[in-house]
């Protein structure tokens, strides 16, 4: 049943079958999307009606590709604006976070980790309920107590970055503080005997160290928030981000534009995991 | 020393505001909305108006019950299809293969809900990939009906949430050493006394991590329930999102809320007492 102990070939075939139906399961819908962003026809179903560029290129009346969709373009932009903010965000607070919980001791840690990682746990609705409800109450109070008009606190952009960044932070801490556990404290303390101070010893010994975890939560806020829905749908002011688009478009107006940008996507997700596979193993 | 406090705050106070201002506030904001609610003359006064609505009208309760049994039948399936693939993949192919099949899970979880969803659209329509593959191979004449069902929501929410089953497990499973199994298997035990015995204790911790997970993602879907499900298939993340987004009765929907986060933390907490596991654990 493990590698080292023989089985039935009974038990191999139909084990195998079994993950092999799996790996279809998953591949599927990716593959499905993929091969109907070309199919040259007007609906996103079977059949093929053979190979078309269309919904990507085109711009006529019954058919508007994905470089002519003004809506769609824009939504990608504001996306990438809002996920790169919030990576930012979100990696900073994270690797501070990091440093905080594993190198520091302080009363009520316990309870200010228990929030920290919390958000793992908390629906991403929940989240943006409850920001939404405060932020309009203080946007609220700011004007009719001091008549400031504080965009901040209304739905837009900066809110659904705050929102997005509530949970993103988290995940940055818990992958930065998985390196910051294997760091050798000793290099720290040859530091800070060397007359170093301790913000000068984490800025020249501990970030270096750990850089590559930095780029990985860099790398995976970024993602969830290009993919976020949950949280970001109560957050949103008129600048639609992509998911919300994608949703609003499934459920009233879908065209194969849909399957063209699903596919752009999927592609570029491919091509970044295959990368970051040969890149680690080429370290190795 | 007077350098250590310094870089203390410096660590501490962006934590504190992320958590303070983006966790804390906003929670406790939801539970006071929860409770208030508007009187006779339009003013928003104390009352337990919110909850009674909530049991008063029999869909609001019902909904929630059927969301909960919902959430924890997915979470089973979870577990059943994917604990042989979590085997397979760390016990059984060989470790050349294992990387590549790993990569292949975790890029339908980095290309995001929206996009499978869609996918899962796409084959399950009544013009879908399945229903178009059967007529051209002429097993069925009119299309069956699989999208807007109970069958496709499944579908979607399984394949949206059991990569978090997948990877806890894995990571336990990597942590039993095989001549464990070739010991038991020595001894004369079979298969299924092995994995019941050895394999399923060990690995449990994995287990329950990704069972609350995955409880929490499927809970707090709205993607898959409202894309996928048919007219039948009442989710209450729907409930949420109707009184914050049509109805606008944010204090009804901030009662709805505080029961979602009461129903997952109530889940989340047996089961961490039940597995003796504590939360900080759950995160990596």
């Amino acid at each position: 049943m493990i590698r080292s102990l023989p089985s039935s070939p009974l038990y191999k075939g139909g084990y195998t079958l079994y993950v092999a139906l799996f790996f279809l399961f998953l591949v599927l819908p990716l593959v499905a999307i993929s091969v109907l962003a070309f199919n040259d026809s007007n609906f996103i179903a079977l059949p093929w009606k053979g190979f078309s560029l269309d919904w990507f290129f085109a711009n006529t009346d019954d058919r508007l590709g994905l470089f002519h969709d003004e809506d769609l373009l824009i939504s990608i932009w504001v996306s990438i604006l809002t996920a790169t903010a919030m990576a930012i965000l979100s990696t900073i607070v994270g690797t501070i976070a990091a440093l905080l919980f594993e190198q520091e001791k302080f009363r009520f840690k316990g309870l200010l980790y228990f929030f920290a990682i919390a958000p793992l746990v908390i629906p991403g609705v929940i989240l943006g309920i409850s920001i939404l409800l405060s932020s309009t109450y203080v946007g609220n109070l700011l004007e009719t107590k001091y008549g400031i008009d504080a965009a901040v606190f209304s739905p837009g952009f900066w809110l659904v970055v705050f929102g997005q960044f509530s949970f993103g932070a988290t995940y940055a801490m818990l992958l930065v503080g998985a390196r910051l556990k294997k760091f050798d404290p000793t290099l720290e303390e040859a530091a800070l005997s060397l007359k170093a101070t301790r913000l000068e010893s984490i800025r020249y010994i501990t970030i270096p160290f750990l850089k590559p975890a930095i780029i990985g939560a860099f790398a995976v806020t970024f993602l969830m928030s290009f993919s976020n829905f949950n949280t970001t749908i109560f957050l949103i002011g008129s600048d639609q981000t992509l998911p919300v688009e994608l949703f609003s478009r499934i459920k009233f107006s879908s065209t194969p534009v849909l399957n063209a940008v699903s596919f752009m996507i999927v592609l570029f997700i491919t091509i970044a995991a295959v990368a970051n596979l040969f890149l680690s193993r080429n370290k190795k | 020393m007077e350098g250590n406090k310094k870089a203390f705050y410096f660590l501490l106070t962006p934590v504190l505001i992320w958590l303070v201002l983006l966790i804390i506030i906003p929670h406790i904001d939801l539970f006071v909305s929860s409770f208030k609610a508007e009187n006779d003359a339009g003013t928003l006064v104390w009352s337990l108006e919110n909850y009674i609505e909530f049991f008063r009208d029999s869909i609001y309760w019902r909904t929630f019950l059927n969301t909960a049994m919902y959430a924890i039948g997915v979470t089973l399936l979870a577990f059943v299809v994917t604990f042989p693939i979590a085997f397979y993949l760390t016990k059984v192919v060989s470790k050349k293969y294992a990387s590549f099949l790993t990569l292949l899970l975790l890029i339908p979880l980095w290309i995001g809900e929206l996009v499978t969803i869609y996918g899962w659209v796409i084959i399950l329509g009544d013009h879908g990939v399945i229903n178009e593959s059967l007529k051209w191979l002429g097993i069925i004449d009119t299309p069956i009906k699989l999208l807007y069902t109970d069958l496709s929501m499944t579908i979607g929410l399984l394949y949206m949430s059991m990569l978090f089953m997948i990877i806890p497990v894995m990571t336990t499973l990597e942590s039993l050493d095989d001549s464990l199994i070739e010991a038991a298997s020595d001894l004369g035990a079979s298969k299924w006394t092995i994995i019941r015995r050895i394999v399923i204790p060990h690995s449990m911790p994995g287990i329950i991590n990704g069972a609350i997970i995955v409880f929490m993602l499927v809970i707090g879907d709205y993607v898959a329930p409202n894309i996928l499900g048919g007219k039948s298939s009442l989710w209450f993340t729907e409930q949420i999102y109707n009184q914050f987004l049509s109805t606008f009765n944010w204090n009804e929907g901030a009662a709805f809320g505080f029961l979602l986060l009461m129903l997952s933390s109530a889940v989340i907490w047996l089961a961490l007492k039940l597995s003796g596991q504590k939360l900080d654990k759950v995160g990596q």
